[in-house]
């Protein structure tokens, strides 16, 4: 044992075989992307910037339960609320501070309506706080960009909720 | 006017070895970074310039840009001084190596002992960057380094001294043209694999960076420094990196001669011989970073005095006696 080792280390078979492996190791596929060029698959499930949605009559989904309110651990989500003339519900406010937001998923999970929803955009980086003091208008803005994604998403989730 | 006009040659070859090896200190860096990705299965710098070629001269601008931060405990002149002289130093040793024949800037006839002194001069740059910053993490990488620096010294001496045996001449071009027959690394190969360690620990690569150890001494002796400064230190490192590559493929790979003799080889120019060699012991050295994990302190010095100094000794014993018995010993007139 003790002589198998100090020929090992006089003729440099490990760092020889290191050598070999290393070769071998840099011919292979390389694992990174080149991000801002190409991405990386994310899951449906994926909680990136939120997004209120609506019904495809164009009808906010929100029905200002404040469900979301209630269960924000990080009280991220301000929720004004008013009767409307046809006797509805409706949120007068919705504000969410992404700043203190955590993106644990919580509110799109309470939500009864599928309103609120967390999409798969993170790249929603900005150059001044203000920008990230989401409101009602900003969050129904991202739901009617990202639609098509966001119902795609819920519905390959649905079988799993 | 006739020393004007010499003066203008001079400073025209100087400028014209220069800005070669400054240009190809800044792609090897690249060449460094980019072996060590793939190793890793990564991609490596490949964004600026076609395939990234222009990553390191972008770095070098962003330093220029920055600020330099000078602590205000530290001594000013010789924290200033030190990034000069490391780099001074190994662009200065390049002045003897020769590209070919004649391709060589000054062919003195002590070529091999004036890279010697240069070499050992370079210590002087890290112990000074280490101690002026006044500041603990620097003074322990300094300390470090130079103990480490002046170890392998010894050992690459001698084996410089078993070399110079074979040859019988200090000259660079001298050396080179006696492994016209055979390359020293055949007859003398473990002192090669030895000379390839000590490098790396002079060099202070990896796995004997200890003095810039980032677990322990965050970057060690080049803590303190920023901007241009900091890039100096960076540049002057990998500079002596090439310039110890340079001196192995002299030492052992046959300098700027061709491998074989023959039709294809011949008709390249020998600077293309050089700089092949160069750029494979580089390689080299950079697989080396990617799979070694670094030394302990005491095993480096261990492997220093204990294993590489006795063996190159017994090597030069050896070298000679051989030499002696054979009656080929150079320079004795048989």
């Amino acid at each position: 044992m003790k002589i198998n080792r100090i020929i090992k280390t006089i003729f440099m078979t490990d760092f020889i075989s290191g050598l070999n492996l290393a070769i071998k190791k840099m011919f292979e596929p390389k694992k990174t992307i080149n991000y801002p060029f190409e991405k990386g698959k994310i899951s449906p499930r994926f909680r990136g910037e939120h997004a209120l949605r609506r019904y495809p009559n164009g009808e906010e989904r929100c029905i200002a339960c404040k469900l979301c309110e209630a269960v924000c651990p990080a009280q991220a989500i301000t929720i004004d609320s008013s009767l409307q003339d046809d006797g509805s519900r409706k949120t007068t406010r919705y504000d969410i501070d992404m700043l203190k937001c955590i993106y644990c998923g919580l509110c799109e999970e309470s939500c009864p309506v599928d309103a609120i929803v967390q999409g798969p955009n993170f790249e929603f980086a900005t150059e001044t706080r203000e920008e990230l003091y989401y409101n009602k208008k900003k969050l129904l803005e991202n739901g009617d960009k990202w639609e098509t994604v966001l119902a795609e998403n819920l519905k390959a989730d649905a079988p799993f909720k | 006017m006739t020393y004007l006009n010499t003066f203008f040659t001079e400073i025209y070859k100087i400028i014209f070895l220069l800005l070669p090896v400054l240009v190809s200190v800044s792609l090897i860096v690249w060449l460094d970074r980019r072996i060590w990705a793939f190793v890793q299965k990564r991609k490596g710098p490949n964004v600026v310039g076609p395939f990234g070629l222009l990553q390191t001269l972008a770095d070098a601008l962003k330093y220029m840009f920055k600020e330099i931060i000078i602590p205000s405990s530290a001594n000013k002149i010789i924290f200033v001084l030190a990034p000069i002289v490391t780099l001074t130093l190994s662009l200065i040793a390049w002045a003897v190596i020769p590209f070919s024949s004649e391709l060589v800037l000054a062919n003195i006839n002590v070529g091999i002992l004036y890279l010697f002194a240069i070499s050992s001069l370079s210590v002087y740059g890290i112990i000074m960057g280490g101690w002026a910053s006044n500041s603990k993490y620097p003074f322990l990488g300094a300390i470090r380094s130079a103990a480490q620096m002046i170890s392998y010294e010894v050992s690459i001496g001698i084996i410089i001294v078993n070399v110079l045996l074979c040859v019988g001449s200090l000259n660079l071009n001298e050396i080179v043209l006696a492994q016209q027959n055979v390359w020293f690394i055949f007859p003398l190969f473990p002192m090669f694999i030895i000379f390839f360690i000590s490098s790396l620990a002079e060099t202070n690569r990896p796995p004997f960076d200890l003095p810039e150890a980032e677990s322990e001494l965050v970057a060690g002796y080049q803590t303190e420094y920023s901007g241009m400064m900091y890039a100096m230190f960076w540049l002057g490192e990998y500079a002596n990196i090439l310039l110890l590559c340079a001196l192995g493929s002299i030492l052992f790979l046959g300098g700027w001669l061709s491998p074989v003799n023959l039709y294809p080889f011949d008709v390249l120019p020998g600077a293309f011989w050089m700089i092949f060699k160069i750029i494979m012991l580089f390689i080299l050295i950079s697989l080396v970073k990617a799979i070694v994990p670094r030394y302990r302190f005491d095993q480096l010095m261990k492997l220093g005095w204990k294993i590489f100094l006795p063996l190159s000794l017994f090597w030069v014993v050896l070298t000679a006696s051989f030499l002696f018995y054979l009656d080929m010993l150079p320079g004795t007139g048989s």
